[in-house]
């Protein structure tokens, strides 16, 4: 179906474009810039007038528990491809299950469902799983979700089976022994609320460990969800080295600090744990410099795991309907050019995955996002529509809201 | 900043935490609770104040001592007063917390005492009675996890006021395991905002949180440094197993540098008063000739502990 994208402010940061333009979508891809192609006759015209249209979001990690709702959360949240970690139940450990799931995703048929295919068998962090079946499977990459791999040893093979066949490993940086009993960061708030803490070294002692298997074996890894100035500055450190290390950060990451547990909010209890405004701030700055990747890390949870004591409730917010305005939120207080805002969420996790046809350049996958950037609207459990309604946000007011969201050239969702 | 026990006109609703309350609601719980000394050296040792409401003592972890002073207090305020025991009876079933609250409130339950495992639980329980709008349901504090323990840092303060008068002369060191003791947080709170000048902590870092220096405390390794010319040494209790893991090597190793003799309490005041929250481990923390000896206060601080108890749950059921 042929569509037309009238009058809307285009950014597609891996181009550079910024300007009022046209879009003509055909056979779904982008068929046209500014001039529709010859022949073309748009059978559907979205006037995006006062909106900025932009390739789809892509989060790098949204849990997907029940998967129609979560899907269609994606998509109104302007979300068209979301990377799925393995910790689902059970961890996706079989080429099977991973099967099933992009099945199941390309039935539903709103955002696109890549997943992680289990790094070891039960995320067990003992034996492999079939990595190769995986990958035919239409795994995108290999993960432990939030679980370590506490053998150092089972750590180098995996590594170095899966650089034999060039696949990516997905790490979260959190060394077991330190991070095991802790549920907040060891600091002033953890110290005044008696929560066992969480040190930084738990973080920076996993990179370091990673970091050296990376120059020992070459594996691409991704490290998931820093959480500290000192980590980022040893992940930036190996790349300035030429080693094959991308990082992400966790919007809420970017906007939260431990001083916003105040009186036990478990709404502020994430995984690696909420850091100090110093840390805050060297992971917006390393966002700001894309270094760095943007995702939600949604993590949909039932009221009553989040009605518990603080060290009770179960960590993680809902994302995928706030990953835009929270990172809007992020670019307005921290000073980023909205191009460069939106390059965090579109281009900097198409580059991790190495999606090369996430553009708004002609020939690239029509996967769109038009979006209002000066609507405001309060956020509340029946606004979302991800079954997840556990957001520190609730009650607040958000800026920037989506209107139309395209896949592969189809209209999937539209307010 | 928002405080949860404080009602809209800045009274004390819940008693959760010392932190954040002013000076004026510690000093007026003091005052009240040494207008109730009396009633516990009368004939009837009661007063009709919470005639007619119902106490629920709700402890999800043992506690027989603290228990046991609540219980009294709320009977010498002539309050109904019922144990529950939650180990053995719903959580043990599966209900949640909140559900157990719901279904004490609607059994007309006026002041929920409350001893949990987690940290902030009570912090919970107040604001879920805020959320469904029973402000008339009162929640005191009986210790959560390694949070807080306020009518202990209360009654404390009381045992301090009543033999040293005035809290903006002293020096007072807190002595052992400051990271696992809500009651050292709650006594560190509430020395800062009385007024106390000079606020020690001691221990092996390990038993020490980190950025206790935020809370206006310093800190020491040096027992002897730690205790000299203090007016009050509070000794912590070590329970038995901080000596599982790389936290200590021994209990005699550690009585050797924390435990306080007759010889390393010399060093301080020679009216200091030695203070200890019980229940005491003789030989670990604590010589038996000292905890026996003419400066403890340790019995002294049991019989405060009702009035104080009497006093915050008089003060929290009046607003």
């Amino acid at each position: 179906m042929n569509i037309e994208i009238r009058n809307g402010r285009v950014i597609d940061p891996q181009n550079g474009t910024d300007r009022v333009a046209s879009l003509f979508i055909a056979d779904g891809r982008i068929a046209g810039l500014d001039q529709a192609p010859a022949g073309f006759a748009a059978v559907q015209t979205i006037d995006a007038k006062g909106c900025v249209v932009c390739p789809g979001l892509i989060d790098l990690a949204a849990r997907l528990n029940s998967i129609e709702a979560e899907l269609a959360a994606a998509v109104a949240g302007g979300v068209t491809s979301v990377v799925v970690p393995p910790d689902a139940d059970p961890p996706l450990d079989e080429p099977e299950l991973a099967d099933r799931l992009v099945h199941r995703g390309t039935e539903i048929g709103k955002a696109r469902v890549l997943p992680l295919g289990a790094l070891t068998l039960g995320l067990k962090g003992e034996r492999l799983a079939e990595l190769a079946g995986l990958k035919k499977a239409g795994c995108v990459a290999f993960s432990q979700a939030t679980q370590p791999v506490v053998d150092t040893e089972a750590l180098l093979r995996s590594m170095e089976y899966a650089a034999t066949f060039d696949f990516a490993i997905w790490l979260q940086p959190q060394d077991y022994w330190l991070a095991r009993n802790g549920i907040a960061h060891e600091g002033e708030v953890a110290s005044r609320l008696g929560l066992a803490g969480i040190p930084v070294a738990a973080e920076t002692i996993a990179i370091a460990t990673i970091v050296q298997l990376v120059r020992d074996t070459g594996c691409r890894v991704h490290l998931t969800r820093l959480s500290s100035a000192a980590g980022v500055a040893l992940v930036a450190q190996a790349q300035a080295e030429g080693l094959p290390l991308t990082f992400d950060i966790g919007v809420h990451h970017l906007l939260l600090s431990e001083n916003d547990i105040g009186f036990f909010n478990p709404h502020a209890r994430f995984v690696p744990p909420l850091r100090t405004l110093r840390d805050r701030q060297a992971l917006s700055d390393a966002a700001a410099g894309g270094l760095a990747a943007i995702c939600s890390d949604h993590t949909p949870v039932g009221a009553d795991d989040k009605l518990l004591p603080f060290g009770e409730a179960k960590p993680g917010a809902t994302g995928l309907e706030v990953l835009l305005p929270l990172t809007l939120k992020w670019a307005a207080a921290a000073g980023v050019e909205l191009r460069q805002a939106l390059a965090r969420i579109t281009a900097a996790p198409a580059a991790v995955l190495g999606l090369a046809d996430r553009h708004l350049g002609v020939g690239a996958v029509a996967d769109i996002c038009v979006f209002d950037p000066a609507a405001e609207w309060q956020l509340s459990a029946e606004s979302l529509r991800s079954r997840g309604k556990n957001s520190p946000w609730l009650g607040h007011m958000l800026t920037g809201k989506v209107r139309t969201t395209l896949v592969g050239g189809r209209v999937v969702f539209t307010e | 900043m928002y405080n949860p026990q404080l009602n809209k006109d800045g009274e004390l609703s819940h008693l959760l935490s010392i932190e954040g309350l002013p000076q004026r609601i510690l000093t007026q719980i003091l005052d009240t609770a040494e207008s109730f000394m009396e009633v516990s050296a009368r004939d009837v040792k009661k007063v009709p104040l919470l005639r007619g409401k119902s106490v629920f003592n709700l402890f999800f972890e043992n506690s027989t001592r603290t228990r046991t002073t609540f219980e009294i207090a709320a009977k010498r305020l002539s309050a109904d007063v019922i144990n529950l025991d939650i180990n053995k009876s719903s959580a043990s079933k599966g209900e949640t917390l909140l559900d157990t609250i719901d279904n004490l409130v609607a059994m007309h339950a006026n002041l929920f005492v409350v001893r949990h495992a987690s940290s902030g639980a009570p912090y919970l329980i107040a604001e879920h009675l805020q959320r469904i709008g029973r402000d008339d349901v009162h929640v005191v504090n009986a210790g959560d996890g390694r949070h807080a323990h306020p009518t202990q840092g209360l009654l404390d303060m009381y045992t301090i006021r009543h033999y040293k008068k005035d809290f903006t002369q002293l020096r007072v060191a807190i002595v052992g395991d400051i990271l696992h003791s809500r009651v050292a947080r709650s006594d560190i709170h509430a020395l800062t905002t009385l007024g106390v000048p000079e606020v020690r902590a001691v221990g092996p870092e390990t038993l020490l949180p980190k950025h206790l220096d935020k809370l206006g405390v310093h800190v020491f390794h040096d027992m002897n440094e730690g205790i000299k010319d203090c007016d009050v040494i509070i000794m912590l209790r070590l329970q038995n197993e901080r000596m599982n893991g790389a936290l200590l090597p021994s209990a005699s190793e550690y009585f050797r540098h924390y435990g306080l003799t007759p010889q390393k309490l010399a060093l301080a005041k020679p009216d200091a008063i030695v203070m200890h929250p019980g229940p005491m481990n003789r030989g670990v923390e604590i010589h038996s000739a000292v905890a026996d000896g003419a400066q403890a206060v340790i019995l002294p601080q049991v019989t405060f502990g009702i009035a104080v108890r009497m006093a915050v749950m008089s003060i929290v059921a009046g607003n």
